[in-house]
Order: structure tokens, then sequence, then C-alpha cells
């Protein structure tokens, strides 16, 4: 009996012990697009500074800046910008302004399976086969099949930036089926023939990139890195990180380092676009000079 | 040493008992009691934090801005040029929130599980109980009952990666998402609920039937289908009943193969978004004290109640079943 009770506390207090271990730990959450990239970030950062510790999670943009809101996240990824009802909130609840730090470019690919004919649209195509107007391959030149539409669930930034961007703000059709990150969405792509998805550039492979036109008299650009760094393709967007107010301390040297050449070149090898040297060279001359002072 | 109340100790407390000891046991007996009432505490705040959190959508008035019960209930304008339905999009300039197209998908998938499940659940109970030599029924009972075992995400995953598009091949569907597919992975899951009740309930007919009709001449399967089916007709209703139950609070799996569209629709090779996927997909997202954080705590209400209610009369006639089978020869 005593040597129960021994091992009991013993094993209490190993337990207890690991609390206290996460002193200095940096929380991401949020966007699903950029979670990937998100945790080649902390490796890398990790691996050249010892005793920095970095939690990457995902969940959408959405549930990224409820947590960067209700205090369970340092930094918020998000794939949309925030909007101003949040930013309020974060003044409210959290005591000070969100700051906004551009750290990657994406260009949001509309998806559809490599044997498909189609081979671009334009975005208001994309909108009216989004909002069940177009229901057939064979009106857009393709043969007769009926159009399986995929989306992300309402949680996600890029379900956001999509809804606010090609559908104008207007609801999706009730027959579009919703999955919970872009790799279930390319899951699917690959394996129906006749659908159509959309989601973040870096996780394509096995699925078919569509070029988008503006309109029917602007010409059509594929998602490539020149395409969307000079704003070419019209879904050129920047992925976000929030911070609470001024990165300062362990989290300002994360984003420090995110947007150095070295983080940079992370962006790249997941299969991002990084941001366009013009911004990385002006944030690097101001951390240079903060650092210097 | 005996730690309960029994005469024993009543009438002489210090029986064989030291001080000690007897302080000992009267604090295990305060202990254990404690564990049981906080296992009841726990459902009864359970029911509490739910119900408290789902009533604005019912009385408060900020609420009522975005969402009202009416609003829940009738068709809505989404578009110029269509007619209105119900719609279900939450995160939108004007939010829409029709529980009918939920309410509809998770009685679909529900329909298609119990559909699947329950010639297999019962075929193989009546099989175990009438046919089966003793040995085999000693193997089939503990094997299908390990089906239970099967954590519901492995069988979401198996019907979305493999099932799914199979099935899609071999019936020549329209969407590899939809209600069938995610409802024979969910009647994969209920079957060993039904299976064991339904074999319960055809055990408990009593053992005189079976003879008074092999005395007539009966076959074995003709005493099956015609004396102990409809015998055991209430307790392989109330086996359907629990599993029902099971079915349409289930999440994984139909998070990940039924499509999760909210459409308004009658086919069954359809996509559907059901009740439990649409709380487990969204409550991540909302902001804490929004009207969409209500509504989700709302239909989590009615989940709830409804599996309540159907577990209730499930387990009712169990009960009976029970009483019946300790009670009578069978």
């Amino acid at each position: 009996m005593k040597t129960k009770l021994l091992l009991a506390v013993a094993i209490g207090a190993i337990m207890t012990a690991g609390i206290g271990v996460a002193g200095s730990s940096i929380t991401l959450k949020g966007s699903d697009t950029m979670v990937i990239l998100g945790q080649r970030w902390a490796e890398n950062y990790m691996a050249a500074n010892k005793g920095a510790v970095i939690q990457v999670t995902g969940g959408g943009s959405g549930t990224g800046i409820a947590a960067l809101i209700n205090g369970s996240a340092d930094i918020a990824q998000s794939s949309r910008a925030m909007k101003d009802k949040e930013k309020l909130e974060v003044k409210t609840k959290r005591g000070a302004e969100p700051s906004e730090i551009a750290t990657a470019m994406d260009g949001l690919a509309i998806y559809v399976h490599e044997g498909n004919p189609v081979a671009k649209l334009t975005l208001a195509t994309i909108k009216e086969i989004y909002q069940g107007d177009i229901l057939n391959w064979n009106e857009l030149g393709g043969p007769d099949e009926e159009i399986v539409v995929y989306s992300r669930e309402n949680n996600s930034g890029t379900y956001a930036y999509f809804k606010e961007f090609v559908l104008m703000t207007e609801d999706f059709a009730p027959a579009v089926q919703t999955l919970p990150g872009t790799a279930s969405i390319i899951n699917a792509v690959s394996k129906d023939e006749w659908s159509i998805g959309y989601g973040g550039i870096g996780y394509s492979s096995g699925v078919k990139i569509l070029a988008v036109a503006n309109n029917d008299s602007s010409a059509y650009f594929e998602p490539t890195e020149a395409n969307v760094e000079s704003g070419l393709y019209p879904l050129a967007r920047p992925l976000f990180w929030y911070t609470i107010g001024e990165p300062t301390g362990d989290i300002k040297g994360l984003v420090d380092w995110v947007l150095s050449p070295a983080g940079q070149k992370v962006v790249t090898d997941v299969g991002y676009y990084p941001l366009p040297k013009a911004k990385t060279d002006e944030k690097a001359e101001t951390a240079a000079d903060a650092n210097g002072e | 040493m005996p730690i309960h109340d029994s005469p024993v100790t009543r009438q002489r407390p210090s029986y064989g008992l030291r001080a000690k000891d007897r302080r000992r046991d009267t604090i295990m007996k305060y202990v254990i009691t404690a564990s049981a009432f906080g296992a009841i505490a726990v459902i009864v705040l359970i029911f509490v934090f739910i119900g408290r959190e789902a009533l604005p959508v019912i009385t408060s008035a900020e609420v009522h801005e975005e969402v009202t019960l009416k609003g829940m209930v009738t068709p809505v304008e989404w578009r110029a040029t269509k007619p209105k339905t119900y719609i279900w999009q939450p995160v939108s300039e004007v939010p829409k929130y029709s529980l009918f197209p939920l309410l509809l998908g998770s009685l679909k998938a529900t329909f298609v599980a119990i559909l699947f499940a329950t010639p297999f659940a019962v075929g193989a109970a009546m099989y175990s109980s009438e046919f089966a030599p003793r040995r085999a029924r000693e193997i089939i009972k503990p094997v299908i009952e390990m089906l239970a075992g099967i954590p519901s995400v492995v069988l979401g995953f198996f019907a979305l990666i493999v099932m799914a598009g199979w099935l899609k091949d071999a019936f020549d569907w329209k969407y590899r998402l939809n209600a069938t597919s995610a409802g024979i992975a969910l009647g994969i899951a209920v079957i060993p609920i039904i299976f064991t009740v339904a074999e319960e309930a055809l055990r408990a007919v009593p053992r005189q039937y079976r003879e008074a009709a092999l005395a007539l001449g009966a076959s074995p399967w003709q005493i099956a289908r015609r004396i102990v089916l409809p015998a055991a007709a209430p307790g392989i209703f109330a086996a359907v009943a629990l599993g029902f139950g099971r079915a349409i609070g289930e999440t994984m799996i139909v998070l990940m193969a039924s499509g999760n569209a909210a459409t308004w629709t009658l086919p069954l090779t359809d996509s559907v978004r059901t009740m439990s996927a649409t709380v487990a997909a969204e409550m991540a997202e909302v902001v804490n004290g929004s009207a969409h954080y209500h509504v989700l705590f709302f239909i989590g209400a009615l989940l709830f109640i409804l599996t309540f209610l159907i577990n209730l009369v499930g387990e009712l006639y169990v009960g009976r079943l029970k009483r019946r089978l300790t009670g009578s020869a069978g």
C-alpha cells in the first residue's frame, strides 16, 4: 500500500513537471493554406535558434483569428485580411490593435481533373459554376458531364477570400460540397473526373490548374510566380500573420527571420511565392535599423 | 473486511473494526458515493450548459437581429434570379440559418445506415440464436461486437478514400461523397448495437414456443420466421431504435464522407450536411457569444434531445427484455 502511494506520487510529480517546461513558446494557429508553411518555418527557425519553441496548428483562418482574440494563440496565420469587426474585438479583448504582416504570396488556384479538356475560365464563369448557374461542362466547351463542385468549409480564409473576390460576396449554391482542407480538395478533384475545386497554389499535385482571366476581353494567366508577384493573375493574394500590437521580443525575432531571405526561401520550397523583392528588402532594412539602434 | 452497511455491522458497529479502520471505511464510502454522484452531476451539467447556450436563440433580442426561430424554418431569399428556398450559409453578408437541410441530411444518412445495417444485424442475430451450434455462436458474437471497437474516424477515412470511389464506379453515381456512402459506413458502425440487442430479444422468446412448434412438425426456418421473430418484434424495434440513436449522433463518419453540402433534395445519392457534422466543422471558428455560436448550440441541443428520446425508448424496451430473459426458462 505504501509503495503504491509512493508510485502514485512519483507519477503525479513527473506529469506536473512537464507543465513547467513550456516557458517561452510561440503559438501559431490558423490558416490551413499556411499550415505546412508555418510548420516548415517553425522547424527551420528552431533548428537555427536552440531554445525557441514554436507550436503550429491549423483549423482555418477564422479559427486562428478567434484564437488570437481569445488569447490562445500568439500569431494568427490567415489567408484572408482581418475584418474590421475582428480588429475591434482584438482591440477590446486584448488591449492593442492587431498588426498585419504579409509573409508570402499565394495565387488561389482553380483545380480540375487532369483529364478535363477545359483549360481556362473567366472569373465570371467560375462565379456561375459556384452559384449553380452553369451545371454542365458542355456549356464550357467540354464533354456532356455534370459539374461536381468542391469548396472549403466556412471557417476557412480561402473560403472567405473566394466568396469576396470571385462570388462578389454572394452565396454559394447549396449543392456545393465542402471539405475540411485544401489537401482534401486536391484528393477529391484528383478522384472525380468532372469536378472543380479551389485552393492555395502550394498544394497542387495530381490535378490540373486552370488559367484565369478577369473577364472575356482580358488575357488568361496561370498562377506562376511572375504572374502572382506582378498581380497579373486575378486571384493573387498575400498570406498574412497577425500579432497583438507590433511584434516584440521572441515574436519579433521570428517575424524578422520569416521576412528575411532565409525565411522566404522556405516559402519557395513549400510551393508558395516569396514576397516581391522590394518588400523584403524594405522590411530587412527596417529590421536592420531597429537592431542597429 | 466488510465496508457496506450490513445487519452485522449495524448492530455491532465495532465488530472486528478498529477505530482507524472504521474511519477509512467511512471515507471510502463517501469517495465512492461522490464518484457516482459526480458522474450524474456531469451529465446534468452538460444538459444545463447546452441549454443555457442554446436558449438565447429563443430569448435574446441581440441574437434575434441576426436570426429568429421563424427565420430558421422559413424559406429565404438567396439570389434574385432564383426562388426562395432553405439555405444554410452562416458566414455571409446576410447570414442564413435554415435548419431543415441539416435535419434532412441527418435523417437521410441515418435512414441509409439503418436500411443497410438491419438486415445484416438481425440476420446475424437470428442465425446466432436459432441456427448456429453453440461453438459457432461463441465465435460470432464477440467478432461482431469487435466491429463496435473500430474508431469512427477509421470508418470515415475508409469510406472517404476507398469505399466512396468504389461505390461511385459500381453504381454510376453523380456524386462520390453523398448520403449513401456515408450511410453505409454509418451502417457498419451501427451493426454491432443492433445485433447485440436483437440477439437478446430473440433469445428472450420462451423455449416453450419453439418446443410447441417443433412438436407440431415445424422446421427450424419456419419456427424462426413465424414464431420467434414475431414474438421478438418489440425487442428488435428497440434494437433498431438504439441503432438509430447512435447513427444520428455520429459525427466523424459523416464529416468525412457525406460531402457536407446543405441540400434540400430527396435523392439519397445527393451530398448532405448533417447536424452533427455542422457543429463539428463550424464550432472552432465562431466568436464566443455570436448568433452563429448560439445557433450551433441550439442544433446541438436538438440533436441531444432527439438522441436522448430515441435512446430512452430503446432502453425502456431493453430493460423489459432483460427482465423477461432472466425470468423465463429460455
